[in-house]
């Protein structure tokens, strides 16, 4: 690493925030992705101005930087490439400010996603988005890979919840995109920088939209004989003209993996259970249950186990949100998809990617937002077994494959980062993907922040030297 | 929708300008128009999604999808483009969410007379930058709409509007849950509550409101947008769109504020980019 940079990082931030021992390189050389880079320094700003610090130095230096907040991204969007300088904004996690009546809040962009439900909880206020990683991503992660997770089939993404953003430019200005206000005139660059995975600079504060927590939630667990029942059950209800708060499905594989990690008394027996919560005012949530009951059964659900308690329904989103801490006890790695399709192609897609799985010899446990029509394939595998990668990575291919035959996307809330990138051509032309490069170089006039993720470029092709171990080609 | 018809019109060379309706400003004066296709392509209402033309009226939309249950988050009359380039939402934003949510995917025809895609067909999707939000609300300067993907929302089973006399809009916004619509002209405020109808006569009765015909008439001087909690603190005659700070003022605007200079100096790159020639829409600034 460059003495000079280091250098004037330290005398920038402070020498005990800027770190280049071995232990922080290796920690900071991946998120929770497969992809492993390599980071040359790394730093810890506590305030705007020393992320500016950062950036600017990088700039003297020509020197790449990929933002960071918990690393908990599984796209591989802040695996750093090429000795980068990391910027770690977890110092930077404070609540600024709240209005609990106008339900807005300003925070600094470390502050955990669960952390500002919790913050907020006394106002009967909460964060709608709330990916599984919820207790350990950060605000600022959620903002850079716009991020999902099951209630957003009800309110909506990310995006739909940042007002306002104060970022550092790559060029190392400071610019205020968005704001409080519902509509500053302009384009809107907020939209634009949400979900540019750290390419288009770094967040320092964020103006967030709070949600009124709901008077009366019901959370019901139906089991199904037939995935496909399942997944016809989910288009049913919302074809019915509900949008229930999630609709979330785990198969049998799955469930078992889950039983046995929580002892939920879950319905191991099932091809397929359904989480579904619906919340809102009670008459409404009443008339809602005992319709999705009904489309349900007419759709051969075989029990239907509605939470008696607060308990309880806690119990079964557990079972849920620890799906991926419980398949380690199947296999020692997984490998997770991401992509959409239409709802009522669920049925036909979810056969396919079967399919796929049992020819490439593998084991796949799906647990998806099914209300998104979201998928999440894990193909679980132990990495020691000789040639397994080859077949996961192929088999992975080919359920990206057919879920765009389908009419769906790559990604539906993790992101392309280094993972998907060179599969961006499956979904965009040149001139598609030459047009979001018109918007990357717009933000960013150096190339620097966070390089080489997202768009795939011509040296993706024939040079591979920026491509990590564990990188799909 | 095959647009490279549409395309061709718009070319690549020389000044054009786009226009739907007219309802919303229509095109640049003195300068070539085009008018984008008109008509439903699909309507999926188990996904909640629908593709139609950038020129099809929002009023087509609606009535189209009353068949469906189904209506879409835009403000009434115009274009569905025209909706999404000018990009200010109706009165029912509060609970409708914003116009820039409610684009999926947009082809669009580029400066250079192509054909561009931009985001994807279904609700939820993270692949790549997401130019749909940039596109919403940029009035066809860095690109013309040719057709849209655009998300839909159930018809609520019940849907009133209620009034109450108050001079602090306060209390009763943040007593009901959810309310669609929240106005307020200083001394009257009047709520949309959607919903099952127990519900909504439960929350209208927990704030003593009366059940009205409709929301007021707007003042039309000047559309605002302030930061919600700078709602209170109006003066003149208005309707304030409570706890989203759109105010609707009998008084036209005095003017803006200036821009943040690295702000500007953005918008400028974007549409340098995007337009290098400032071939699209010319005249019309938004850096």
């Amino acid at each position: 690493m460059n003495e000079v940079l280091v250098a004037e990082l330290g005398a920038a931030l402070s020498p005990d925030r800027v770190r280049i021992g071995g232990t922080e390189l290796a920690l900071y050389q991946r998120d929770a992705s497969n992809l492993t880079g390599s980071a040359g320094v790394v730093c810890f700003p506590t305030s705007t101005e020393d992320v500016q610090a950062c950036i600017r130095i990088a700039g003297r230096h020509g020197q790449p930087f990929v933002a960071r907040g918990a690393g908990t991204g599984l796209a591989g969007g802040a695996t750093p490439l090429d000795d980068a300088m990391m910027i770690v904004t977890t110092k930077m996690n404070r609540v600024l400010s709240v209005d609990p009546v106008n339900r807005l809040a300003w925070v600094e962009p470390g502050v955990l996603n669960l952390d500002l439900s919790k913050a907020v909880a006394k106002y009967g206020l909460h964060f709608a988005p709330d990916p599984s990683s919820q207790q350990s991503c950060s605000i600022g992660g959620n903002v850079a890979n716009n991020s999902g997770g099951p209630h957003c089939l009800s309110d909506g993404v990310t995006t739909a919840h940042v007002l306002g953003l104060e970022v550092v430019l790559p060029d190392g200005e400071i610019a205020h995109l968005g704001g409080e206000e519902a509509e500053p005139s302009g384009y809107d660059l907020r939209g634009a920088f949400v979900g540019s995975e750290g390419m288009c600079g770094i967040a320092t504060k964020v103006c967030v939209r709070l949600t009124q927590n709901p008077p009366a939630v019901r959370t019901m667990l139906m089991d199904f004989g037939s995935v496909d029942d399942g997944a016809r059950t989910v288009s049913a209800i919302i074809a019915a003209g509900m949008v229930p708060a999630a609709l979330e499905m785990m198969d049998q594989l799955c469930t078992r993996a889950v039983e046995e990690f929580i002892h939920a008394g879950l319905p191991v027996d099932a091809a397929a259970i359904l989480l579904v919560e619906v919340a809102g005012l009670p008459h409404g949530v009443e008339a809602d249950v005992q319709r999705i009951v009904d489309i349900g059964t007419a759709h051969g659900a075989g029990s239907v186990r509605i939470a008696k308690d607060e308990a309880e329904r806690l119990l079964l989103w557990k079972g849920r949100k620890n799906a991926f801490g419980a398949i380690a006890r199947i296999k020692p790695n997984y490998y997770l998809h991401d992509t959409v399709v239409p709802r009522r192609h669920l049925p036909d897609v979810l056969r396919q990617v079967y399919e796929i799985v049992e020819r490439h010899d593998l084991l796949v446990m799906n647990v998806f937002h099914a209300g998104d029509g979201n998928l999440h394939p894990l193909l679980v595998f132990d990495k020691r077994e000789p040639g397994i990668m080859d077949r996961v990575h192929a088999a992975g291919e080919e359920i990206v494959r057919v879920s765009v035959a389908a009419g769906g996307v790559l990604s539906g809330e993790h992101g392309i980062g280094l993972e998907k990138r060179d599969f961006m051509p499956l979904m965009f032309s040149p001139i598609d993907l030459e047009a979001q490069a018109r918007l990357r170089r717009s933000f960013d006039t150096t190339g620097l922040a966070n390089p080489n993720k997202v768009l795939p470029t011509a040296a993706s092709c024939g040079d591979m030297q920026h491509v990590p171990e564990g990188a799909w080609i | 929708m095959d647009l490279t018809v549409f395309a061709e019109e718009v070319g690549a060379t020389g000044p054009v300008t786009i226009t739907g309706l007219g309802t919303r400003g229509g095109p640049v004066a003195g300068v070539r128009v085009v008018r984008p296709p008109a008509g439903i392509e699909w309507i999926q209402p188990d996904e909640m999604t629908m593709r139609c033309g950038a020129g099809t009226p929002v009023d087509e939309l609606d009535a189209a999808l009353l068949e469906h249950g189904q209506c879409v988050a835009l403000p009434p009359g115009g274009t569905v483009g025209g909706a999404l380039s000018v990009g200010h939402s109706g009165i029912r934003r509060l609970g409708y969410g914003p116009v820039r949510d409610v684009l999926l995917q947009a082809c669009y025809v580029s400066d250079t007379g192509q054909l561009v895609t931009a985001g994807g067909p279904t609700v939820k999707n993270v692949s790549g930058f997401d130019l749909c939000r940039l596109l919403v609300g940029a009035r066809g300067t860095l690109g013309f709409l040719g057709d849209v993907i655009i998300r839909t929302r159930p018809r609520p089973q019940r849907s009133q509007w209620f009034t109450i006399d108050v001079t602090d809009p306060f209390p009763v916004f943040t007593e009901l849950y959810r309310p669609v619509s929240v106005l307020w002209n200083g001394t009257q405020l009047w709520a949309l509550l959607e919903g099952h109808p127990d519900d909504v006569a439960a929350q209208a009765a927990s704030c003593s409101l009366d059940e009205c015909d409709g929301p007021p008439e707007l003042p039309t001087g000047s559309r605002r947008v302030v930061p919600p909690a700078m709602v209170a603190s109006q003066t003149g005659r208005f309707v304030a769109e409570v706890g989203v700070g759109v105010i609707h003022h009998a008084e036209p605007l005095s003017a803006a504020d200036p821009c943040e200079s690295s702000v500007t100096k953005l918008a400028q790159r974007i549409k340098a980019e995007f337009d290098p020639e400032g071939r699209l829409n010319p005249g019309v600034n938004l850096a």
